[in-house]
């Protein structure tokens, strides 16, 4: 049974963090920086082509980090796939033990490095959601049936910060109906914006984790506000980060980071770090919250 | 010319279950040419409705709908049917059906079905737009279409990437889902926001075999 879903059931806070596949094959530095973070965190998020530049698979990423005693949760968008791959790609998971799945979207594959490529997105993230599901029933989204049932622990994504809110309540919900059993959120900066949204939320029942991008730097969370959709870093933060030398940054976003996380997470069932490469630090950020 | 083909009934009777007073408008354009259209057939769905206990406030048979000036005009005469009324029943492509919806805040339910005609686009059309998927749904979308405002073509709302309205491909794009979301809070209809929409079925975007022996393929898809 999925570790991440025994967490949940047992009323503890659950850690998750994110691990980007290279672009090529060198993989050992990544499954190493994940290793480190065995005994603090209780799963990895493994991105699928993140951003929509092309790199080394999640599946078989998530494969090694599971080979290694590290609880993976694969990501798995609509950009690349038709229906047909995405179906056999969620067995594929099965097999290897892969359990977490976290069902996106994707972005535009006008946003990454191969702009040319033709977007697919033949399903919705609640589609899916439900053909996922559909799979666990032992059947195929056509009702054919399945030789061989799998078994997932389904995830989805919501954005706390998105204007207008309702809108993304409404997808929230629909998603949870398709089958999402737990939620990993945009990045958060504002307690009153998170809080704004656990009121509508946590009716839902289903667990909800935080997310955290850990800001390197101010010209990062300017960069943020004005590019990334439903994620707003206030001012005062981007201040409190500027007033410190470039090298006592990292303490600052640790700082930073934690005590978000501290007022937060009273309010939610767990945390999903996203680190961008600053893995070294989520110990920090986690003693910081005091988890 | 763009062609059309009814819904089935039980479809349109089943979207319109819980709708009771219904303004019945229909196109004396393409329909007409593909001989689904046409005042007996705007007779023929009054009584199928009424049949089925549905009372029809009016009806409105406009030449063009795929241009909204000749729609607000036309409709214009019509204000006390169409207050009278729940929702409308279009019986045009999905551009008339889009025209219909951005001049009345009601409900515009697709009796049509436009078929794919490999690219081919109507004629007075202004800003909406038709991607011919043969299997309308605008009447779960306030009459605006997320196949062809929505970059990703998504059914089943918003994907994350849409800010402050704008879509994520471009910030100069709206955003179709938040279209879609504004239109249908205006009309008090968010509920159908929620209902789940089954992925597309592409096969339909095929033209099919009695389609393309007709004679109005082969007059349209004419080569010179």
């Amino acid at each position: 049974m999925s570790k991440l879903s025994e967490k949940f059931e047992r009323g503890e806070f659950a850690i998750s963090s994110e691990v980007g596949p290279p672009k090529g094959t060198n993989i050992e530095p990544v499954l190493e920086e994940a290793e480190k973070l065995k005994e603090r965190v209780d799963a990895f998020n493994v991105t699928d082509q993140q951003s929509s530049v092309m790199r080394l698979g999640s599946l078989v990423t998530c494969y090694l980090l599971k080979q290694r005693g590290l609880e993976p949760i694969l990501q798995v968008t609509c950009r690349d796939r038709n229906r047909i791959a995405l179906q056999s790609d969620l067995l594929s998971a099965a097999v290897l033990g892969i359990e977490n799945v976290l069902c996106l979207t994707g972005d535009h594959t006008t946003l990454g490095d191969h702009p040319q490529a033709k977007p697919v997105f033949d399903l919705d993230s609640v589609q899916l959601l439900k053909v996922a599901k559909r799979l666990m029933e032992g059947y195929d989204m056509m009702g054919n049936e399945l030789d061989g049932k799998p078994k997932f622990f389904l995830g989805a994504v919501v954005s706390p910060g998105y204007e207008p809110l309702e809108l993304q309540l409404i997808k929230m919900e629909k998603k949870i109906e398709a089958g999402a059993q737990f939620f990993q959120t945009q990045a958060v900066y504002d307690v009153s914006v998170f809080e704004r949204f656990m009121e509508r939320a946590s009716k839902f029942g289903v667990p909800i984790m935080l997310g955290i991008v850990l800001l390197k730097s101010p010209a990062m969370a300017r960069y943020m506000n004005e590019n990334v959709a439903g994620v707003t870093v206030p001012e005062e933060l981007i201040k409190e980060l500027a007033s410190v030398s470039k090298e006592d940054r990292p303490k600052k976003s640790i700082e930073i980071a934690g005590r978000l996380i501290r007022q937060m997470k009273h309010m939610c069932h767990g945390v999903h770090i996203m680190p961008l490469g600053w893995d070294k630090y989520v110990p920090a950020v986690l003693d910081e919250a005091e988890l | 010319m763009i062609l059309v083909e009814p819904k089935p009934k039980d479809e349109i009777l089943a979207f319109l279950q819980d709708e009771r007073a219904i303004f019945i408008v229909a196109c004396g354009g393409c329909p007409v040419g593909a001989e689904v259209g046409g005042e007996q057939k705007v007779l023929e769905m009054k009584e199928l409705l009424e049949s089925n206990g549905k009372k029809i406030t009016g009806s409105a048979l406009i030449e063009f709908l795929c241009n909204k000036a000749l729609v607000g005009i036309h409709i214009g005469r019509h204000i006390n049917e169409l207050n009278e009324a729940d929702c409308m029943l279009v019986l045009s492509c999905g551009v008339g059906v889009q025209a219909v919806a951005n001049t009345v805040d009601k409900v515009a339910y697709p009796a049509f079905n436009t078929l794919p005609m490999r690219g081919v686009a109507g004629v007075w059309q202004s800003t909406e737009r038709c991607n011919q998927c043969g299997d309308c749904l605008l009447y779960l979308t306030g009459g605006l279409c997320p196949i062809t405002l929505c970059a990703k073509s998504l059914l089943n709302g918003p994907c994350g990437g849409t800010n402050n309205g704008k879509c994520e491909v471009d910030k100069e794009l709206d955003c179709g889902w938040y279209l879609i979301y504004e239109r249908l809070k205006r009309i008090g209809r968010l509920d159908l926001l929620k209902k789940y929409v089954q992925p597309k079925d592409f096969q339909k975007y095929i033209p099919s075999p009695q389609l393309r022996s007709s004679s109005l393929w082969a007059l349209e898809r004419r080569a010179k």
